[in-house]
């Protein structure tokens, strides 16, 4: 029987990338508009009141995901700059860049959030504890790949440079990850995790999961777009770019 | 059904602020986030276009 492979290298060229993301946003999009209307009607209308928390603990259905994501799409940005690195292969960089933005709106919404959560729940806005010092820190991280990309001129040595700083901020993510166990932090410890039984009564964890599911699509749809706008404004010179900014 | 009226659920248990402070900030960032995507892909189209090679005429 024959053994039908997709070669992946295929896409490495921008121009089959391009192809490919354009036929995949839009199945992105859609389960992410879906399943985002489903985990806020789960979330906000079905779901009990919180025993301790009462209703603030609904931030959760959006801090959480956007927690989660600020946190993967960080290892999938160090994770392109990487294979930029070794490879010196342009759309792995372009990726890199691409997902930057998305990364550090994602951190912004965790920080956000959970300001919010935390005045009602704790009394303050904010406090200097691990899990979110470490969380601003991943904030800041973002913003210095994107602040150092654009500062230098020459793209292949911008790539490298920020690619440099993707990977050597890595470090941080693990930090975040596990800062409520390795500090007596007033950040809770995580309610979800592979190991054990999630501490969450069933509606909540499943609208919860379906949030973070939603966010996941949002993610790779706007990463994506945003891939396909890098590859044209950095492949200008080709001809294919040029048919395809002037088709539209 | 968790809320009685419309009411009750926009009050969220006296919380409302806070749990609509979040959602709206994320609503307000996927729009912009989409919105600045839309321009820069705009601003891309509108440059002039720029032959290394023969040109395509």
């Amino acid at each position: 029987m024959p053994v039908h492979r997709i070669n992946w290298f295929k896409y490495a060229a921008p121009q089959n990338f391009f192809a490919l993301a354009g036929r995949l946003i839009p199945w992105f999009s859609i389960a992410a508009a879906v399943l985002c209307v489903a985990g806020l009607y789960l979330g906000l209308w079905l779901a009990p009141t919180d025993a301790q928390q009462g209703d603030a603990y609904r931030i959760i259905f959006v801090h959480v995901p956007a927690a989660w994501m600020s946190m993967v799409v960080y290892l999938a940005m160090a994770f392109w700059a990487a294979i930029g690195l070794i490879f010196n292969s342009r759309l792995s960089y372009m990726l890199a860049s691409a997902v930057a933005p998305t990364g550090a709106w994602m951190t912004f919404l965790a920080l956000w959030t959970g300001a919010l959560w935390g005045k009602p729940t704790w009394g303050t806005y904010w406090v200097w504890d691990a899990r979110l010092t470490s969380e601003l820190v991943l904030l800041f991280l973002y913003f210095g790949f994107m602040a150092l990309h654009a500062a230098i001129d020459d793209l292949r040595r911008a790539d490298r440079s920020a690619a440099l700083l993707a990977i050597v901020g890595v470090v941080n993510v693990p930090i975040i990850y596990f800062s409520v166990q390795w500090w007596n932090t007033l950040h809770q410890g995580a309610s979800v995790s592979l190991t054990k039984a999630p501490s969450m009564a069933p509606p909540m964890l499943i609208g919860m999961l379906v949030m973070a599911i939603a966010f996941w699509m949002y993610c790779i749809a706007v990463s994506l777009a945003r891939a396909r706008t890098i590859i044209l404004e950095r492949e200008r010179h080709a001809r294919w770019t040029q048919r395809t900014l002037g088709a539209a | 059904m968790m809320w009685a009226n419309g009411s009750q659920f926009f009050a969220m248990g006296g919380y409302g602020l806070y749990v609509w402070g979040s959602i709206g900030m994320c609503v307000l960032a996927v729009a912009t986030e989409l919105g600045a995507l839309v321009l820069r892909r705009r601003a891309c189209r509108q440059q002039p276009p720029e032959f290394d090679g023969e040109s395509t005429q």
